[in-house]
């Protein structure tokens, strides 16, 4: 799996609270709380996600609720991947079912700016930077299925033989 | 088969082996699920989405309405009336309506749903407080729950573990909040990232269940997986009259191995605050006195308990919340609130201009009962001070236990609660 997209940069720590504030939970619907995203962090930032973004993040991205419409609001404002040097567990996984990308990689975060066309190879383990290539530590087989299908839910369809 | 810890042993019984290692992945059975009123509606939508059918087993599921309880809006209430059906079509065992139980954590652990050498998820990130009863348990998203919910199974990481140890004299002012922030603010925000944190040492051999359940709730805020306590008499007592299932007792191997060791003396530490925006900014109060708040609230599944209570009753009693301030107060769960009825204990708190709302997070996730405006300054037991928290994003939440909480409400600043407190020179 490859994927492109135009660069927008986060800090350290960006936690669940300004990636969707609790006041916006209860919302299920994606488009709704993709209008949001990251408005904790910054009023206009929902603005600046359009359709093809690559988030890069520092540390410990995603830290602290489970609430999943975090992954869910991000990736309903266009964001197609977050590159991050590391992230808090529960976001991770919660990423990956709801079939938003995500790779550690280190050393991107301080290399890369606003703006910047970014490629990552999920499958090699590459992102091509401008004038650059980072390596990061392939996905196992398993999860890259269940981002092939879109997220866990169409995982498990396929696996009840269910149609997706 | 090298010597195994209490997190991977739990791990290999769930997963039917005799021993695993960090860094597999293991397909483990779970023993109980829980999830709740806020991460119930997604849950049940991504179930139907996942082609829905009948929940692996009713008798194992405990649901429970907490976070907007009474239904604040619309939206929640209608919430709620999903997760009723939910329950009721599923047949789901356990189900702690609208003053039926109180916030999630402390009914788990409470009504026994929680025993030692299970392994339990939970649709919440501070899940990871069962540890403390010497489970594996953890937070997961919506969709996780919606799978396990379906198969009773997960998949997951062994982690590493984190070995921290307390030594010391444990003084009398000091509490199980002040000793976990005082780590958080030495390990770091994600200094325990997909570990399991070990908690141990005679500090915690010595400290009450109420203690452990605040230090294993936040081990999350150093990124860990799930935060362990062994078990020993405390557990058991605790357990006996609350769990009436067999259960097999895990403890780590002699030689165990730990990625990373800590050892704290906790003889000379002060009460401890977390300052804006980071869990992991921690000082001691007597770095912060001084700073004016306009809320304080005790409560969350953090430090919402009796002993939580009866040491914001005994800081309190004889004063008067400062006028310059208002001092919000909710018991973790209807048995707590009922015994600190009996205790006499929210008699004090009301006497000194307490305002006791309904178990619930409400506050401590900004959704009701204490939101706070764009400037305002909150001090609370609870567990997270992130920006918005609870609340405008203009406004601040430091972290601290009951005991400064309390003191700081009568002075209407930050407070060492020292001064307030019997005993203490």
């Amino acid at each position: 799996m490859r994927i492109e997209g135009i660069v927008v940069k986060v800090g350290d720590h960006i936690d669940t609270d300004v990636i969707i504030p609790g006041r916006y939970l209860g919302i299920t619907d994606p488009s709704e709380l993709g209008k949001h995203a990251l408005e904790g962090l910054d009023p206009s930032f929902p603005a600046r996600l359009k359709p093809g973004v690559i988030l890069v993040a520092g540390r410990n991205f995603g830290c602290g609720s489970s609430r999943e419409e975090a992954p869910v609001a991000l990736k309903a404002a266009g964001v197609r991947c977050i590159v991050a040097e590391s992230f808090a567990r529960i976001f991770y996984r919660n990423a990956i079912n709801v079939g938003l990308p995500i790779v550690e990689c280190s050393g991107i975060h301080s290399y890369t700016r606003d703006g910047d066309r970014l490629s990552v190879d999920l499958s090699s383990g590459v992102v091509e930077a401008v004038g650059r290539q980072f390596r990061f530590k392939p996905l196992p087989d398993f999860i890259l299925r269940i981002l092939e299908d879109g997220g866990l839910t169409n995982y498990i369809r396929k696996l009840r033989g269910l149609p997706t | 088969m090298k010597p195994m810890n209490i997190a991977e042993k739990i791990l290999a019984k769930a997963s039917g082996r005799d021993y695993v290692e960090p860094g597999e992945i293991v397909d483990a059975k779970v023993d109980k699920v829980m999830f709740h009123d806020l991460t119930g509606p997604m849950t049940l939508k991504v179930f139907e989405e996942m082609g829905g059918g009948s929940v692996w087993n009713p008798d194992r599921i405990v649901v429970i309405f907490d976070h907007i309880v009474p239904a604040s809006s619309i939206t929640a209430a209608e919430n709620h009336v999903k997760l009723r059906k939910f329950v009721k079509v599923q047949g789901i065992k356990w189900f702690y309506d609208v003053g039926r139980g109180g916030i999630c954590h402390q009914v788990m652990v409470e009504k026994g749903h929680v025993c030692p050498g299970e392994l339990i998820i939970g649709a919440d990130s501070h899940t990871c407080m069962y540890g403390a009863l010497g489970a594996f348990a953890t937070g997961v998203g919506a969709t996780d729950m919606a799978a396990t919910l379906l198969t009773g199974r997960i998949w997951l990481r062994v982690p590493e573990a984190v070995m921290v140890r307390y030594t010391g004299k444990m003084p009398r002012y000091l509490s199980g909040k002040d000793l976990i922030l005082y780590t958080i603010g030495e390990i770091g925000a994600d200094g325990a990232n997909y570990k399991a944190v070990i908690y141990s040492g005679d500090v915690i051999r010595g400290l009450p269940m109420d203690d452990r359940f605040t230090m294993s709730n936040m081990a999350v805020e150093m990124g860990a997986k799930t935060g362990i306590v062994e078990p020993d008499d405390v557990t058991l007592s605790y357990l006996k009259d609350r769990v009436s299932e067999c259960f097999t007792i895990l403890g780590s191997d002699r030689g165990a191995e730990y990625s990373e060791e800590y050892e704290f003396d906790v003889s000379d530490i002060e009460p401890q605050v977390a300052c804006p925006y980071r869990v992991d900014n921690v000082r001691p109060v007597s770095e912060v006195e001084g700073i004016s708040v306009d809320q304080a609230f005790i409560g969350s599944c953090t430090n919402g308990r009796l002993s939580d209570l009866r040491i914001a009753a005994e800081v309190l009693k004889g004063h008067k919340v400062s006028r310059d301030t208002r001092l919000i107060v909710i018991p973790a769960s209807q048995d707590v609130y009922r015994e600190a009825l009996r205790e006499g204990l929210i008699d004090v708190l009301l006497e000194s201009g307490a305002m006791i709302c309904n178990p619930t997070c409400g506050p401590c996730i900004g959704v009701h009962l204490g939101v706070l405006s764009s400037g305002e300054v909150c001090i609370a037991s609870i567990n997270r001070n992130f920006i918005g928290r609870m609340g405008s994003r203009e406004s601040k939440v430091y972290l601290a236990s009951p005991a400064t909480v309390a003191a700081s409400a009568i002075e209407g600043r930050i407070t060492d609660p020292r001064r307030y407190l019997k005993g203490i020179a």
